[in-house]
């Protein structure tokens, strides 16, 4: 078994579906507020119809590497680039990079108390719409929304009750993390970071989690999954997994790494991360 | 009416308040405007020009000499710089009132249009009363109420029609020398609604006082007396603005509530005077055995507000709610919250305070629970939450609660929270500005009580807290 990197042609068909990657991270270095570093230069490219796998130890810093995806505030980018559609978003908003069509599926998701999901969705719907209209308000019509709504409540098992409770307000870790897979269905992104998400589920939820996620990677969307352990990937089959360690992808390959990670455990990618 | 220098600060406001219009050229057509200040001999002259009894004209002189001898409230907000001789203390905009809008004349009518009451009239109430500066210039009660013995009129008609139920009950709730302002505006009162409903009739639409300050350095002094008898029900709301000026008006107005064995007042709020409006209000209620009271109050207006909705439960099992809502931005001093006192057995009260302070703003709650000897089996509970948006805010909160009887059940809790980066991140993460994200937020921090208003009125509590939230961040 090789931890080297496999020739960068046989993991990036994506790129030569597209002549640019539909997200782009180069060279990526993320530090705290007090200049600690945490992510140590990432090069990554996720095209459409493509599931990519981040596999990493806890205290590795992917979910950093997440929330930098995002735009968090308190993680500042010191070097490097993220384009989206070719275009660098390291210098925007939150809002705008969502508007642009990243999603972030939350490890944690927040509560909105006094905000019911219904009313969060159609607003955050809604926000996106506006954007996508060039600044023009382009309210999605109630029943319209309504019915996309229901069906992926359906299809996601969300329990009918939960469009009227408050956002995140009391709910499972299970509900959250269905919650969010909802909010994904609806905003319809082009690529969605995963963090996390098969924490805290039980085997029953995961696989609607999952079936969720492959149901909506496509033409139209690409995933990068942000997981420590293998469970998830037995039913979002990556096409691409990278190990990271340290702030760092250590290695790279198809599927059938996360399997070698499964059986070797992460100790085996310790030292190659030490020796870079 | 002097020309209007406008300062900074004013450009400012207006740019936020969308009611700040006025209209300026009317002041000559008024029909009657007294001079500034105050004096015997004005109050004399309202009560002359009102054609009222001997002894209302005592009840206002009597109530000058306790405005007088009382000193300025040391506590609450900074009330030092009201200049009461600057103040138009009664200003008569129209000879007579009207019960259709067309009578009205053109400028006035264009006014209540821009604040949509006449077609707010159509649409859901059963009653509205108009009131532009010390009069109310439109009223008007749904004609089957009329019929089932309901009575709707603004209060000088009132004292006119029936004067035996006002002489018997004004100031039996808050009596003229309760305090400063109280006394002010026992002595120069004028407008506001009286209502009186029947024995078991429920009237389900709400019934709706407009009041609209348009003169620069007016004193609206509005005195409302409800009545609601035995088994009756009536939803009674206000709401205010006024148009911003470079220096402050006078708002202070005496509300009185009587609630009669198992009849039910829910009476709500929403005032959003202009930022040069001192609000300084005396609202308090008394419930007789298995009624119930509820103040629904919105401060989201005004530069300084203080103003404590009180209920007394006087017979067995009366209940209480009071519903605060106060939102202050800059320059704003929201000094809000409500008061119970249980003096009967087994009666029940129920205080929820929400205040939000941003961009400088303070707001707070002050509030009193009070239970009487003898009052065993009472229950109450008091929830204050405070939100503060940002570094430079304040948000105070004064609990005061006194308990002379031991069989009771009494609850407070407390939080103050302020909008969390991860929160507003999260929801930014949704493709919200964070403009959007905050207002979201604050909605939903004051939701359990917008929830309990009419859908309209919900709507426009919610209007108008976007609007403060507009230009508050980024």
């Amino acid at each position: 078994m090789s931890h080297k990197l496999p020739p960068r042609s046989l993991y990036c068909r994506g790129i030569e579906a597209h002549e640019v990657a539909l997200l782009e991270i180069k060279n990526l270095h993320v530090a705290l507020e007090d200049g600690t570093e945490i992510v140590k230069g990432v090069d990554l490219s996720v095209g459409l119809n493509e599931k990519h796998a981040i596999m990493g130890p806890n205290g590795s810093g992917k979910s950093t590497l997440a929330y930098a995806l995002m735009g968090h505030p308190a993680y500042v980018i010191t070097e490097g680039e993220i384009l989206l559609d070719g275009v660098d978003i390291v210098d925007m908003g939150a809002d705008e990079r969502a508007q642009r069509g990243l999603f972030l599926a939350f490890q944690y998701p927040h509560a909105v108390p006094g905000v019911t999901v219904t009313s969060f969705l159609r607003s955050a719907l809604n926000a996106i719409r506006k954007a996508r209209a060039g600044g023009t308000d382009n309210p999605i019509p109630i029943p319209e929304f309504r019915k996309e709504l229901l069906g992926a409540m359906e299809r996601l098992k969300v329990p009918r009750e939960l469009a009227s409770r408050y956002l995140n307000d009391g709910f499972s870790g299970g509900e959250k993390k269905r919650v969010e897979i909802l909010q994904m269905a609806l905003l319809k992104p082009r690529i969605a970071v995963l963090d996390e998400t098969d924490s805290g589920l039980d085997i029953d939820a995961l696989k609607i989690v999952a079936g969720g996620v492959n149901d909506l990677v496509g033409p139209e969307m690409g995933a990068l999954v942000i997981t420590h352990y293998q469970r998830i990937l037995d039913y979002v089959k990556p096409d691409f997994v990278h190990v990271f360690v340290d702030g760092r992808i250590v290695a790279e390959g198809g599927p059938e790494l996360a399997h070698t990670l499964e059986a070797d455990g992460y100790e085996a990618f310790i030292p190659a991360a030490e020796a870079v | 009416m002097s020309t209007q220098h406008e300062t900074d600060t004013v450009k400012e406001i207006r740019s936020e308040y969308k009611y700040g219009f006025s209209n300026p050229d009317e002041a000559k057509d008024y029909f009657f405007k007294s001079g500034r200040g105050l004096s015997p001999e004005l109050v004399a002259a309202i009560s002359a020009h009102k054609n009222e009894p001997e002894w209302m004209l005592k009840f206002r002189l009597k109530s000058l000499d306790y405005f007088n001898a009382r000193p300025l409230p040391a506590w609450g907000g900074n009330v030092a710089e009201i200049d009461f001789d600057n103040i138009f203390y009664y200003i008569k905009p129209t000879e007579k009132q009207a019960d259709k809008w067309e009578d009205l004349p053109a400028d006035i009518l264009d006014t209540w249009d821009k604040l949509g009451i006449p077609e707010a009239e159509k649409k859901y109430l059963a009653g509205v009363g108009a009131q532009y500066e010390s009069e109310v210039v439109y009223h008007k009660l749904q004609a089957d109420l009329e019929a089932k013995g309901v009575i709707f009129l603004d209060m000088d008609s009132a004292l006119r029609d029936h004067e035996d139920i006002v002489k018997q009950h004004m100031g039996t709730i808050i009596p003229q020398n309760d305090n400063k302002f109280a006394a002010l505006n026992s002595a120069v009162w004028s407008g506001g609604s009286f209502i009186y409903v029947p024995p078991g009739v429920r009237i389900e639409m709400p019934l709706q006082a407009y009041f609209r300050i348009n003169a620069e350095n007016m004193g609206q002094f509005e005195r409302t007396l409800i009545i609601v008898d035995e088994d009756a029900y009536v939803h009674y709301v206000e709401g205010c603005t006024a148009p911003i000026y470079s220096s402050d008006s006078l708002h202070s107005a005496v509300v009185e509530i009587i609630v009669k064995p198992r009849g039910r007042c829910r009476y709500t709020t929403i005032q959003n005077w202009s930022n040069n409006v001192y609000n300084l209000v005396t609202k308090r209620a008394i419930a007789y055995e298995d009624a119930t009271m509820e103040w629904v109050d919105g401060n989201l207006g005004s530069k300084l507000t203080m103003k404590y909705p009180a209920i007394w439960l006087m017979g067995d099992r009366a209940h209480g709610e009071v519903l605060s809502i106060a939102f202050a931005g800059k320059g704003q001093h929201q000094d809000a919250g409500g008061k119970c006192v249980h003096v009967a057995p087994n009666t029940t009260s129920v205080i929820t305070s929400k205040s939000i302070s941003k961009d400088g703003g303070r707001a707070g709650y002050r509030g009193l629970l009070e239970v009487a000897k003898g009052a065993h089996g009472a229950r109450s509970k008091v929830v204050c939450d405070a939100l503060i948006l940002d570094e430079e805010s304040r948000s105070d909160t004064y609990p005061y609660i006194r308990i002379d009887e031991s069989d009771v059940n009494i609850g407070h809790e407390a939080t103050v929270s302020k909008i969390g980066e991860e929160q507003l991140f999260y929801l930014m993460s949704r493709g919200l500005s964070e403009a959007e994200a905050s207002a979201m937020i604050v909605s939903g921090f004051v939701e359990p009580i917008t929830k309990e208003l009419p859908l309209e009125y919900a709507v426009e509590m919610n209007r108008l807290i976007l609007l403060q939230m507009e230009g508050s961040v980024g």
